[in-house]
């Protein structure tokens, strides 16, 4: 297991107006493990998973991918780098087949026209190596396709570009009991080839089938991060719902940390 | 009985063969996909009607010839509205912007007194400039297409009226744009034509064949490839044998025989945009932002300049179509590119398949959908309804072309098949 984390954050605090959503958060993501970040909703996993990927710029902290201190403008930027984010409302587009799909915006061509044949190998390749191995056609169109292997179109859309750090956004929150199974087995296979894998989800089953290491946001700040094996499925619950258990997590509140607001009662 | 065969990196796929290419045409069809089929099948069935009426007329090579003259105009602005109609947008200018455009080259030909290009070539400018103006209102102002275009399809009216002045009809003079429209090409060059098409579509079938062959990729069933050129050669060959016979009433004052010029026309664009649509990464991401915007955002396509693209792409071949248009009048007036222009238009992309939804469309959509509009129009004429009647009927074959989109969208949706 590598020591070292390919992607680190320390200290990231972002605002929108007068509401912090974020406040100096650290996340370290290791290469080969997949990286559970949970917490209850508006705890603001997905505005950390954006500043991450370049949506929205961060007000204050650092970013380190591979060991070296980046600043991640863009999408574009964050592609650049090695960061994918597989998003929750799947960005696929229903009237395109896997092989259009998965080059969408990066086609490659010959001089002017589509090198059809070379994406398609491509395409081939890279579903091949995540142990996708029965589609009826890579032509097919995406939207006869089940959530499950649609799902699987956009991990592998994701892992094409010789991406280092894959950010999957509640990949299974749409799926039956057998297709999340499928998509579970294909995220665990992504850290096995060395990737640095974080999976947003909300289920706890999920994330203890598959992580490493579990992250838990509670109301913008991260509460710890422990690895899963340290851990039971009531810590982490309790960790998503009141930001501590036992000595884990954050800080009691002190009674100072409150302001009264009973009526009446500054006279 | 199926033979799966191992692609790319090994991923196993069904071998296709020419009985499964027939199966899984017939079930997409089923499930909701059906192109320009109820089209195709129309036309076939208006032929025969029209043709088993009026057998003598509507069955000449004279007709026949008149078809594509009638349908060029309709025709090429179809071709335009398909790359709008692909966004979900819907350019409802189109029609007058033929008008004017048409204007522009005639007043340049006649009172200015310019050569043919530089008339030809402001008519396609004033095209892109309207369709730049239009783009840009809808994609970065945020004006919804219907409410921009509605506006400037009184506005061109408009135009049109002033540069003319009420009334005024103006007269091109002979030459190239007169011939574009109206005059046929020699035997010889038909002929030429037509071989030179099939060979080349056969040598662009068996090149990307063998490419994909040789890459150990999935190949289309030989004998559809063959099939597919067969039938091509089929079509070209016999629409040029028929084309090329005397069709002068009098052949003792000039013979008239040879595929009309705006067959090549017709031909030349659809090869153009279908090669733009299908084969380079700009067609790639038109379909992509039709399909699903936001998508294409995150993959980084510029949406916005997309949206903008079509706009110019369809005002400007709202340009070529007032070409043809006043090319067959041989003059401009008022009313060029109105009445039933752009409805046809519109109604020539749908009846051919494309979705008024978005994410769908073909160019040969438009050729096909053109050709019913046309047929309609010209059967109809034979049997001499009045044109109160022609334009109920062709609205109720729009009708039923966008309900067969509707119907087949839900029954799309219905079978996963979206």
């Amino acid at each position: 297991m590598a020591a070292t984390p390919l992607l680190e954050l320390r200290g990231i605090d972002k605002s929108f107006g007068p509401v912090q959503v974020l406040h100096d958060v650290e996340l370290s993501v290791f290469p080969g493990e997949v990286t559970a970040l949970v917490g209850d909703n508006g705890a603001g996993k997905s505005t950390l998973v954006k500043c991450v990927s370049g949506i929205y710029p961060i007000d204050a902290g650092t970013v380190t991918f591979d060991g070296k201190q980046v600043s991640i403008h863009s999408p574009r930027e964050a592609a650049d780098l090695g960061i994918e984010v597989v998003y929750q409302d799947l960005a696929l587009c229903d009237n395109l087949d896997i092989v259009q799909n998965m080059f969408l915006g990066r086609e490659k061509t010959r001089g002017i026209v589509l090198d059809e044949p070379t994406m398609e190998q491509m395409a081939g390749e890279t579903l091949a190596s995540l142990s996708v191995r029965t589609v009826k056609s890579l032509r097919q169109l995406v939207a006869s396709l089940s959530g499950g292997q649609r799902q699987t179109v956009a991990i592998a859309k994701a892992v094409l570009w010789n991406s280092r750090v894959v950010i999957l956004d509640e990949p299974t929150a749409a799926l039956g009991v057998a297709q999340t199974a499928q998509v579970l087995e294909l995220v665990r296979r992504l850290a096995d080839n060395g990737l640095g894998v974080v999976l947003i989800s909300h289920n706890m089953n999920d994330v203890f089938a598959v992580s490493d290491r579990i992250a838990a946001l509670y109301l913008g700040r991260m509460a710890a991060q422990v690895k899963a094996s340290d851990v039971t499925h009531a810590q982490i619950v309790e960790l998503i719902t009141g930001g501590r258990s036992g000595n884990l997590g954050l800080p009691p509140e002190k009674p100072t940390d409150f302001v009264d607001i009973t009526p009446g009662a500054d006279q | 009985m199926t033979t799966t065969l191992e692609t790319a990196g090994g991923v196993k796929v069904v071998k296709p063969t020419v009985a499964s290419h027939i199966r899984d045409y017939w079930g997409r069809v089923r499930g909701g996909d059906l192109g320009s089929l109820p089209a195709a099948l129309g036309l076939v069935i208006l032929v025969a009607i029209f043709g088993s009426a009026r057998p003598d007329t509507f069955f000449s090579p004279g007709n026949f010839a008149n078809l594509f003259n009638q349908a060029a105009g309709v025709t090429m602005i179809a071709m335009g509205l398909i790359f709008v109609l692909l966004l979900g947008e819907i350019d409802l200018s189109a029609g007058f912007a033929s008008g004017v455009c048409g204007a522009v080259m005639a007043i340049l030909l006649t009172e200015k007194g310019y050569p043919e290009v530089v008339a030809l070539v402001a008519a396609l400018v004033t095209g892109v400039v309207i369709g730049l103006l239009l783009g840009v209102l809808v994609a970065k102002v945020n004006i919804p297409s219907f409410v921009v275009t509605l506006a400037s399809f009184l506005a061109f009216q408009g135009v049109l009226l002033n540069i003319l002045g009420e009334g005024k009809n103006i007269s091109i003079p002979d030459g190239f744009i007169k011939s574009l429209n109206k005059d046929s090409l020699p035997v010889t060059w038909s002929w030429i034509l037509a071989i030179g098409s099939v060979a080349i579509f056969a040598l662009v079938q068996f090149l990307r064949f063998r490419g994909r062959a040789s890459r150990g990729l999935v190949t289309e069933p030989i004998g559809i490839i063959l099939l597919r050129i067969a039938g091509i050669a089929a079509l070209l060959l016999t629409t040029t044998a028929v084309l090329t016979q005397e069709r002068a009433i009098n052949t003792a004052i000039a013979s008239l025989k040879g595929v009309p010029i705006a067959a090549p026309v017709i031909g030349g664009f659809l090869v153009l945009w279908t090669f733009v649509l299908g084969r380079t990464t700009y067609g790639r991401h038109v379909y992509a932002v039709g399909g699903n915007a936001e998508a294409a955002r995150r993959a980084g396509i510029p949406v916005d300049r997309i949206r903008i693209s079509v706009f110019v792409i369809g005002s400007f071949m709202a340009a070529v179509g007032g070409v043809m248009l006043v090319s067959r009048a041989g003059s401009v007036d008022p009313n060029t590119g109105g009445s039933s222009t752009l409805l046809y238009s519109v109604g020539a992309a749908v009846i051919g398949g494309t979705s008024l939804f978005g994410g769908k469309g073909k160019i040969i959509h438009a050729v096909i959908g053109g050709a019913v509009i046309a047929v309609i129009d010209n059967g109809m004429f034979l049997l001499e309804y009045s044109s109160g009647t022609r334009y109920m009927f062709t609205g109720i074959i729009l009708l039923i072309a966008a309900g067969v989109d509707a119907l087949a969208r839900r029954r799309a949706a219905a079978s996963g098949n979206r």
